[in-house]
C-alpha cells in the first residue's frame, strides 16, 4: 500500500529530457558478457532524480550485473553508465562517493553495535567529523531504529538488520541508493515497513530509489518499472501503463439472462465475450463503470467482479513466462542465475 | 556538482586528502580493537597458548638441556615464545579478514570510496596492537623464569615486537585476502605458520644445525625478527661467555654475523612486500 501523499509528492515520471535535471542514472547500450553469455544485452534507460525505479526479472534475467555496473564494481563489456552525473567506468570513486549500496547478502558487522557500524559507514565515506552525530540520529530516526542504536547488530531480526543496512546506505546522503533484492527472505510486514522508509527517504532527502526485485506486487510501488528478461530490456514505463497495455479492465457480470444482456451491452457499441460462467465486458476504468454497465444489460445482475490487470500478468504478457520461481521455466531461468554469480 | 533538487545537502567531498586516509586507517583500527574486546575467548586463548608452551617446553626440556653457567632453557626459551605469542596474535587477527568476508562486511569496506592501501594498513595496525600488546603482557612472567628486564630494554622489546607484528599481520592479511573460507586459511596456516615458528630459532639455538637445517632457518624470515628480540633481552642479563656460546643470539650467514639492524631491516622489507602484496590481493576481490 504504497502512501497516497508520498506518492503525490514524487517529482515528474517521465525520464529528463533536455531542460529538466540532468538524469540521476542514465544507461547506454550497456552490455555485459561472461564467457558466451549475454548477462546484459543493449540495455538502455535513464532515471530521473527523485524517481523509484525497479528492475524486475526473473533470476538470472541480468539485475544484479546491472547494478553492479552502475556501482562501479563490475566493467561492463560495451556501453556507457553515468550514476549521479559521473561515469561508472572514467569516475569509478566519484560515483562510489554518492551512491547507497544495500546487497542481496548482509554486509553489517553483527559484533558492533548499530552505532557503531553507522560510525564505520560516516569515516570511510568522509561524513565531516561535527556532522556525523547529527546524521546517524537523522537516519536512525527514518528507520525508527533509535532505540536500539547501542545494541549489538547480533541482536536484530533479519528486518530490523535490513533496515539499518538502508539507514546505512542514506547517512552519505547519495544522490541514488540501489538495492538489490532488498526484500528477499522478509516477511510481509518487514517488506512494508521497509517500503515505508524507502518512500519516507524519498520524500524527505530526495534521494532516487533504484531497487531490483523478482516480486511483482512490491515493483507496484516504483514510478516506474523496467522488465528486463535473459538480459534485454523487455518493457519499461510506469505500472499503471504497463497494466494498460496488457489490457483494459474487465468486468465480468453474472445475470439473470446472459442471451439478453449481451445483445443489449453489443448495441450500445461495447466489447464483450461470454465466458464459461457469465459475460465479460472490456473497458477502461471498470470500477467506475460498474454502474452504467448494469443499466445497459438491462437484466437483474446476480454478481459483479472487476478485474484489473496484474504485473504478474504484465509480466507473462512480455516475457510469455511466469515469473514465480518453481513455475515452467524457472529451472532454466536457476541455471543461469549460478553461471551470473559464479563468473 | 549536485545535478537535484533535493532537500538534504550533499556530504559529498572528492578531494584527495592525507587526514581522511589517517582517518580511515584509525576508524579500521578502532574497529579491530573493539571487536577483540568483545571476544572473551581469543583473548583469553591468547595468553593460555604461550604460558603453555613456556611450561611445557621450559620445564620439560630444561633438564634435558641442562644449565650452562647458571643460565638454563627457560631462560633461552623465554624470548622465544615471547616471539612466538606475537606471531600467532598477529595471524590470527589477519585471519579476521575471512570472517569479514564470510559475514558480509569485506564488502562494506571494499565497495566504500577509500583506498585499499589503508584498509589494510588500518587492518595491520589493529591486529600489531593487539598482537604487541599480547606479547607484552607476556613479559610479566619474566621473574617467574628469572629473567631480568629493565624499562630501556622492555622499550626495545616492544619495538621489535612491532616489527614482527605489523609484518605478520600483513603476510596474513595477504594469505587471508587470498582465501574464501575459514577452513582453508586454517590449512594455509599449518602450513606455513608452524614451520616458520619452528624454524626461526624461538625454540631451539641456530647454531650446531645440520646444514639443511641452517639453510632453512636463514631463509625463514621470522628468524631476523626472532633473534634480535633474544638479543636485546639477553643483552640485559648476567650471562658467562659460556652461556652466550652455548645460546649464541646472531644470525651467521657465511661465517659473517648479520648486524641487528640489519636483521631488523630485512623484516622491514618482508612487512613493505606483504603490506603491498595484501594491498593487491584484496583488490582482486571485488
Amino acid at each position: 500500500m504504497p502512501p497516497a501523499a508520498d506518492r503525490a509528492r514524487a517529482p515528474a515520471l517521465a525520464p529528463a529530457t533536455a531542460g529538466e535535471p540532468a538524469p540521476a542514472i542514465e544507461v547506454v547500450d550497456l552490455s555485459k558478457r561472461y564467457g558466451d553469455v549475454d548477462a546484459v544485452s543493449q540495455v538502455s534507460f535513464s532515471v530521473a532524480p527523485g524517481e523509484v525505479f525497479a528492475f524486475l526479472g526473473p533470476n538470472g534475467a541480468g539485475k544484479s550485473t546491472t547494478i553492479k555496473i552502475l556501482c562501479t564494481l563490475t566493467r561492463p563489456t560495451s556501453g556507457s553508465a553515468r550514476v549521479a552525473g559521473y561515469d561508472v567506468l572514467g569516475q569509478p570513486r566519484a560515483v562510489r562517493r554518492r551512491i547507497g549500496l544495500v546487497f542481496q547478502e548482509q554486509t553489517l558487522d553483527q559484533q558492533l553495535t548499530a552505532e557503531e557500524n553507522l560510525r564505520f559507514h560516516a569515516v570511510l565515506y568522509r561524513i565531516p567529523r561535527e556532522l556525523v552525530a547529527s546524521r546517524i540520529d537523522r537516519v536512525l530516526d527514518l528507520v525508527a531504529l533509535s532505540e536500539r542504536r547501542g545494541d549489538l547488530v547480533s541482536t536484530f531480526s533479519g528486518g530490523m538488520a535490513r533496515r539499518l543496512e538502508i539507514a546505512r546506505g542514506m547517512l552519505h546522503t547519495p544522490t541514488v541508493i540501489f538495492l538489490d533484492e532488498p526484500t528477499l527472505g522478509l516477511d510481509p510486514q518487514t517488506r512494508a515497513l521497509m517500503w515505508e522508509d524507502l518512500l519516507r527517504m524519498r520524500a524527505e532527502e530526495g534521494v532516487t530509489v533504484f531497487l531490483t526485485t523478482h516480486y511483482m506486487d512490491e515493483a507496484e510501488y516504483a514510478d516506474r518499472i523496467a522488465i528486463i528478461d535473459r538480459g534485454r530490456l523487455v518493457a519499461m514505463d510506469t505500472p499503471a501503463n504497463l497494466k494498460a497495455v496488457v489490457g483494459a479492465d474487465s468486468v465480468e457480470l453474472q445475470t439473470a439472462d446472459d442471451e439478453a444482456a449481451v445483445g443489449a451491452l453489443r448495441g450500445a457499441g461495447l466489447d464483450v465475450r461470454r465466458t464459461t460462467d457469465g459475460i465479460s465486458i472490456f473497458v477502461d476504468d471498470g470500477e467506475a463503470q460498474v454502474a452504467r454497465l448494469i443499466g445497459v444489460a438491462g437484466v437483474p445482475v446476480r454478481k459483479v467482479h472487476v478485474h484489473q490487470p496484474t504485473l504478474d500478468e504484465v509480466f507473462l504478457h512480455f516475457t510469455g513466462r511466469e515469473i514465480r520461481e518453481g513455475g515452467p521455466g524457472s529451472r532454466s531461468g536457476m541455471v543461469r542465475a549460478w553461471g551470473a554469480r559464479r563468473a | 556538482m549536485s545535478t537535484t533538487s533535493a532537500p538534504a545537502p550533499r556530504l559529498v567531498d572528492d578531494r584527495v586528502s592525507p587526514g581522511e586516509e589517517l582517518r580511515t586507517i584509525a576508524m579500521v583500527w578502532r574497529r579491530e580493537l573493539i571487536r577483540f574486546s568483545r571476544t572473551r575467548t581469543r583473548i583469553l586463548s591468547g595468553f593460555v597458548q604461550p604460558i603453555l608452551f613456556l611450561f611445557v617446553l621450559g620445564w620439560g626440556l630444561s633438564p634435558l638441556v641442562g644449565t650452562t653457567a647458571g643460565f638454563d632453557f627457560k631462560k633461552f626459551v623465554f624470548p622465544g615464545i615471547v616471539a612466538m605469542s606475537v606471531v600467532t596474535t598477529a595471524i590470527f587477527s589477519a585471519m579476521s579478514i575471512v570472517w569479514d568476508r564470510e559475514f558480509g562486511f569485506l564488502r562494506e569496506m571494499l565497495v566504500a570510496p577509500v583506498s585499499r592501501l589503508s584498509l589494510v594498513l588500518g587492518k595491520t595496525a589493529g591486529g600489531a596492537t593487539i598482537a604487541t600488546g599480547q606479547g607484552t603482557i607476556m613479559l610479566a612472567l619474566a621473574p617467574l623464569i628469572g629473567v631480568h628486564l629493565t624499562v630501556p630494554v622492555v622499550a626495545k622489546v616492544i619495538g621489535i615486537e612491532l616489527l614482527m607484528a605489523v609484518s605478520l599481520t600483513a603476510f596474513g592479511v595477504f594469505v587471508a585476502s587470498r582465501i574464501q573460507r575459514m577452513e582453508s586459511f586454517q590449512v594455509v596456516m599449518q602450513l606455513v605458520l608452524f614451520p616458520m615458528l619452528f624454524l626461526s630459532g624461538a625454540m631451539f639455538p641456530l647454531n650446531g644445525l645440520p646444514t639443511w637445517l641452517t639453510v632453512l632457518t636463514r631463509v625463514n624470515p621470522l628468524t631476523y625478527a626472532v633473534q634480535p628480540l633474544r638479543q636485546v633481552v639477553f643483552a640485559a642479563q648476567d650471562m658467562p661467555l659460556a652461556a652466550r656460546l652455548r645460546f649464541p643470539t646472531g644470525i651467521t650467514i657465511g661465517g659473517h654475523d648479520l648486524p641487528i639492524g640489519m636483521e631488523l631491516g630485512l623484516v622491514a622489507a618482508f612487512a613493505a612486500v606483504f603490506l603491498v602484496l595484501a594491498v593487491r590481493g584484496l583488490g582482486q576481490t571485488e
